[in-house]
């Protein structure tokens, strides 16, 4: 819904992460400022060494971190937006798609996979925040709903990784609707009694909080991530106050009994093979 | 007096004329029977032609008309017993969002709705039809409690949107809205939702998994309102007419998108116009919509509920070819 009103806060894009790094390229944390090797940093997970930060990472990344020696199947990449309602705003919608497409080489906001993690197959869907803020339109409703399907039929454990804003504007009605059609896959898979993990990560808002990323067996999140329904510029304008320090963060949000457990980045693969292998039939 | 919207001034002036010319004959004596009928001819014309070319910006002014009815003015005006049931079981009742039994010709239905104020007081106190975590609990509760005695669910939509403050974070809610819409999604009894006035967002959805969505004629639904769509997209609140256009938030549009079963006609100039025959037009939709979804079997409905939605989508998939 306010996919972009996180401006204030920078987006910061780690394209360094996105190219092969070379030896020698440092990486400087945008919280503590502390400057590490991109190498070390990787190898941590893309989280800070000093203070733990955990910089903003995309499929690619996540992919590599869970999969057992990067080895994993990607499926349904050939989705991409079409523009039902011939939305233009201020730019034309199909022109938006195509820059992001260009800037990210994504093709759009979420991207699908299985393979072995610790052993334990699992079916991985995870959203690219830098893909038009995350946002959720008819490709990402159709890809997670296709990987809750992978699920269905394979009894994969599934695990979906929100870093969003929420709702694709452009895509109006239809985008509102992906809220129902994931939730209507989910309630399926609920029944199937197949595991399914909702990781969520700086930031998850709006729609998406508000369907498939809060409808997990296990509701988890990254440290100091940003989750709400309502985005804070939005809140701060109805209530007319500024926000507590720490408002509507993952560990807030745990305290209000919102979340399972925050999980750090660098613990993420092992909590999940320790969960799943606990709750496997 | 009714309130007129500014595209409604000409129709107005008209009527206030009209007014004007029976009040001056009576207390003259005089007859003016021909000039009123041209009059009224004129202004029957003029309501068609507004009426029948409303823009979409329009429709969303006439959705939040003052004199429109709201969800309790339809349960009332509907039903021949209701009796209101209060509470999410856990914080507090939420006066944002009505429910309770109600009989309409011998069949029990769950009413559910968000319900807005008419007047100052009544609207803070019910939260301008804004819902927080426990309205939508409650909401939940009520559905439950339908399926447990086997009464189908009908639900009136008419918000600006979830409450967006701090309260409502704390108590979580998108997980309360992420929750309806799953659990809509396996009820076993019929649930018909109505839009009725502005379905805006996730606020309006989770109270809008139905086997049947309607939408009377002049509301909207979307997944934001012309006004915040414009201050994002355009950075101004100066572009809602545009906004709207852009959005096809209408009922119109979203029956042509396949997001809505159907829409339900208004009277001429909208539901406030004359709310005993909306009413009217409204238990007579419920009341044949029960009928065809009971010929469905309880697994049968639940089932292509999630498949109606699951269908929801505008996409482009490439074919690869694979080479035998
Ligand atoms: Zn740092």
């Amino acid at each position: 819904m306010s996919w972009f009103t996180r401006k204030e806060k920078g987006i910061h894009t780690p394209t360094e992460l996105k190219k092969e790094t070379p030896d020698g390229l440092w990486y400087q944390c945008p919280q503590c400022k502390k400057i590490m090797h991109s190498r070390e940093h990787k190898k941590n997970s893309f989280t800070c060494v000093n203070c733990n930060y955990h910089e903003r990472i995309g499929s690619a990344e996540y992919f590599e971190i869970l999969f057992d020696n990067n080895t994993f199947t990607e499926f349904d990449t050939n989705l991409s937006s079409g523009d039902p309602l011939e939305f233009v705003d201020t730019k034309a919608y199909p022109d938006r798609i195509v820059a992001s497409q260009k800037k990210t080489g994504l093709k759009d906001a979420v991207r699908n996979a299985y393979g072995k993690c610790e052993g334990i197959d699992i079916v991985v869907s995870c959203m690219d925040f830098t893909f038009i803020g995350g946002s959720m339109g008819s490709v990402v409703g159709e890809k997670i709903a296709r990987a809750i399907d992978k699920s269905l039929e394979t009894g994969f454990p599934l695990l979906v990784i929100s870093r969003s804003g929420g709702a694709r504007m452009m895509e109006a009605g239809y985008s509102l609707m992906q809220m129902a059609k994931t939730s209507a896959r989910l309630a399926l898979l609920s029944e199937k009694k197949v595991p399914y993990i909702s990781l969520m990560t700086d930031p998850t808002t709006g729609g998406v909080t508000a369907s498939f990323a809060m409808l997990g067996d296990f509701n988890i999140a990254e440290p100091a991530s940003l989750i709400g329904f309502a985005g804070p510029r939005v809140i701060r304008e109805t209530i007319g106050k500024d926000l507590p320090e720490g408002f509507q963060s993952a560990e807030f949000v745990l305290e209000h009994g919102f979340l399972d457990f925050i999980v750090d980045r660098k613990e993420l693969k092992n909590q999940l093979k320790d969960l799943l292998s606990m709750i496997s039939q | 007096m009714s309130t007129y919207l500014d595209f409604e001034k000409p129709i107005a002036e008209l009527e206030t004329k009209l007014a004007d010319m029976k009040q001056l004959a009576e207390e003259n004596n005089v007859n003016v029977d021909v000039a009123v009928k041209t009059l009224e001819d004129k202004i029957k014309k003029l309501k068609k032609d507004t009426y029948g070319n409303l823009t979409r910006w329009q429709r969303v002014q006439l959705s939040r008309h003052a004199d429109r009815p709201y969800t309790l003015d339809y349960i009332f005006a509907i039903s021949d017993k209701f009796i209101e049931l209060f509470g999410d079981r856990m914080v507090k009742d939420d006066k944002a969002m009505v429910g309770g039994f109600g009989e309409i010709e011998g069949e029990t239905v769950m009413f559910i709705g968000q319900q807005k104020g008419r007047n100052t007081k009544q609207r803070q106190m019910r939260n301008f039809g804004m819902a927080n975590p426990e309205g939508y609990r409650k909401a939940l509760r009520l559905m439950k409690m339908a399926e447990k005695f086997n009464k189908p669910i009908v639900t009136f939509i008419d918000t600006p949107g979830a409450f967006p403050g701090m309260e409502a974070e704390e108590r979580g809610q998108g997980e309360a809205i992420a929750r309806n819409l799953k659990e809509m999604f396996m009820l076993k009894v019929p649930v018909i939702c109505i839009i009725i006035g502005e379905g805006a967002s996730g606020g309006a959805l989770g109270i809008g998994i139905g086997d049947k969505v309607l939408m009377l004629e002049n509301t909207w639904y979307s997944v934001i309102s012309p006004e915040s769509c414009s201050s994002i997209l355009w950075r101004s609140w100066d572009y809602k007419e545009q906004a709207a256009e852009a959005l096809k938030l209408t009922a119109n549009d979203m029956l042509s998108a396949g997001l809505i079963d159907g829409i339900i006609k208004e009277p001429l100039g909208g539901a406030h116009t004359d709310p005993e025959l909306m009413s009217k037009t409204i238990k007579k939709t419920i009341l044949d919509t029960i009928k065809d979804l009971r010929l469905m079997n309880n697994d049968e409905r639940y089932l292509s509920r999630i498949d109606k939605f699951s269908k929801m989508g505008v996409y482009k998939e490439l074919q690869v070819k694979v080479k035998a």
